[in-house]
């Protein structure tokens, strides 16, 4: 298969981009921050999918593929749910009470 | 058709990107929650819609055990746990990746770029994926949380990295020797094990960022291999994310990454001075609370042992009873404290103390030379001032908090038993310094009972 430079590319500006983007999350959210990159690296799920749902596939590759769809889907949901359930108590409550 | 799943993952990307520069601050973080769930919502659907997903009930099998396992697992974990909840999440994504790499070889064989990608994504993915479950089980304690060190380690770890290595490469060069990808599976397993065996609890934050940043690049390697856009930019975020994080840490620690991994941090030194028994000031609850009640600002720094006391809520009772007396009350966070970046401001929003409280350690460092108390709870590295001058000291030039600089340092600590580092704090023999031994929870019930007795 040709390679195709312009993945590399792509990987080059999102690798600089995150690191500009996650520069600037202040450290109070850096529990937050790595729940939420976790349940968006479960992206893999596409991949799982892939295997999980092909035509011709071996018992081997669908079990494989059942898995990580179990995997990732675990990161997914559990992922996001729980980082909004941490950023849900952070409040700026003290000012308004004075 | 073709045309309309490649938007939904350009738009995927989109909202992934925008969700985490909404993450900057807690005013738009949510946002940045509901704009990664569209985004992966979106990318799944976009998925299923394509031709070559033929059979759907082992994916929707996927889907359905996943969401059974998952969403008890965000709703029950208690935030004292997230540490542990996040290092088994890294390992789930990494054991996702390992697995589509393996099903992906068996099933194209692929040649050249491809392979490449592949052997990179599967590495990646079975280190991560043991050695999460490592720090998984060092943090929730089912493992001895101090470093396990031996003679040679570091070469009997390099040794099988690189055997790992070369069962890539030679995969790579000839991928139709199927024998071998199970041998380069399980060296990259057995080496994710042994990485982690070394390292101590003090040591979790760096690591358990560097595991994130391994998940992602595994997911982004995945993405080469499968020639999707989609996954390297997910993953080149993740990627990045892990990395930054990592190196906050080991900055924070004043120590480089070849440190924290083949430094075995933390064992026991016993050369740090077999310290000879000196005098220490202890003192009661009742005397503390005395004390605490006549500031003007008490700052309080604290660490992993409130987190194991679980006292964070008695912490805010303490909170709110000197605030209502006028006591200006502060928190400072060390970038380290606790077992992963950021883990004490959780645990202090979860007991529902406004997070303008919590400040980082350039922020109020320089403040504690004004405050009449710095009250020390479960930390102990991060306050020593050995840091500062003493050059033989392992932790020396680690920057710490300046909590020496108070005009009175109260420290809550259940016994004399040294910090992570093994080494002996001498703040605690400082004259100022006043310790309350016992129970983070127990000594913080003890003041707030005496606080609401003195009641004027």
């Amino acid at each position: 298969m040709a390679f195709d430079e312009s993945l590399l590319f792509v990987f080059m500006l999102a690798g600089f981009l995150g690191f500009e983007l996650v520069r600037r999350v202040s450290p109070l959210l850096h529990t937050p921050l790595m729940s939420l990159t976790n349940a968006i690296s479960a992206i893999s799920v596409v991949g799982a999918i892939l295997i999980a749902g092909a035509e011709h596939a071996s018992t081997l590759s669908r079990v494989l593929g059942f898995i990580a769809v179990t995997a990732a889907t675990i990161n997914a949901v559990g992922g996001f749910l729980i980082t909004d359930r941490m950023l849900k108590m952070f409040k700026k409550r003290d000012t308004e009470k004075r | 058709m073709d045309l309309a799943i490649q938007i939904s993952y350009l738009i995927a990307a989109g909202l992934f990107i925008l969700s985490l520069k909404w993450m900057s601050s807690p005013s738009t973080a949510r946002r940045g929650v509901r704009a990664g769930e569209i985004g992966m919502l979106l990318a799944i659907v976009g998925t299923l819609l394509r031709h070559e997903v033929i059979s759907y009930e082992w994916i929707v099998g996927g889907f359905l055990l996943g969401s059974a396992i998952g969403v008890p697992l965000a709703y029950l974990m208690p935030m004292t746990a997230v540490p542990q909840r996040t290092a088994l999440s890294h390992a789930f994504g990494a054991l996702a990746s390992a697995l589509i790499g393996t099903a992906e070889y068996y099933r194209e064989t692929p040649h050249g770029f491809v392979m490449v990608a592949l052997v990179i994504e599967t590495l990646l993915g079975f280190l991560t994926f043991t050695g999460s479950l490592m720090a998984f089980g060092k943090l929730q304690e089912i493992l001895p949380t101090r470093p396990l060190v031996y003679r040679g380690q570091n070469v009997v770890n390099l040794t099988l990295f690189a055997m790992a290595v070369v069962a890539g490469v030679a995969l790579i060069l000839d991928p139709t020797q199927t024998w071998l990808f199970p041998v380069f599976a399980g060296l990259s397993l057995m080496f994710g094990v042994l990485l982690i065996v070394p390292i101590g609890g003090a040591d979790m934050p760096t690591v358990i960022s560097l595991l994130n940043s391994y998940a992602g690049l595994s997911a982004c390697a995945m993405g080469f291999a499968l020639d999707n856009k989609l996954l390297i930019i997910a993953g080149a975020l993740d990627g990045s994310s892990g990395f930054i994080l990592s190196v906050i840490m080991c900055r924070a620690m004043n120590r480089s990454f070849t440190n924290v991994l083949f430094g075995a941090f933390g064992q026991v030194q016993e050369s740090a001075g077999k310290a000879v028994e000196k005098p220490v000031h202890s003192a009661s609850p009742e005397e503390a609370t005395e004390m605490l009640e006549a500031s003007r600002l008490v700052i309080v720094v604290p660490g992993y042992g409130l987190a194991v006391a679980q006292a964070q809520h008695k912490l805010r009772e303490l909170y709110d009873s000197l605030t209502k007396r006028g006591v200006d009350v502060r928190f400072a966070i060390h970038p380290v404290a606790g077992r992963m970046p950021g883990h004490m401001n959780v645990l202090l929003a979860e007991a529902d103390i406004p997070y303008e409280k919590l400040f980082e350690m350039d922020d109020i460092n320089s403040e504690f030379a004004q405050a009449d108390v710095a009250l020390v709870i479960g930390a102990n590295d991060v306050t020593n001032p050995a840091a500062r001058h003493d050059k033989s000291s392992p932790i020396y030039g680690m920057p710490i908090l300046n909590v020496d600089q108070a005009r009175t340092v109260m420290v809550i600590k259940r016994g004399m038993s040294p910090g992570f580092a093994g080494i002996d704090n001498e703040l605690y023999y400082m004259d100022k310094t006043l310790m309350l031994f016992g129970d983070a929870k127990a000594v913080l019930t003890s003041v707030v009972k005496e606080l609401s007795a003195v009641k004027a």
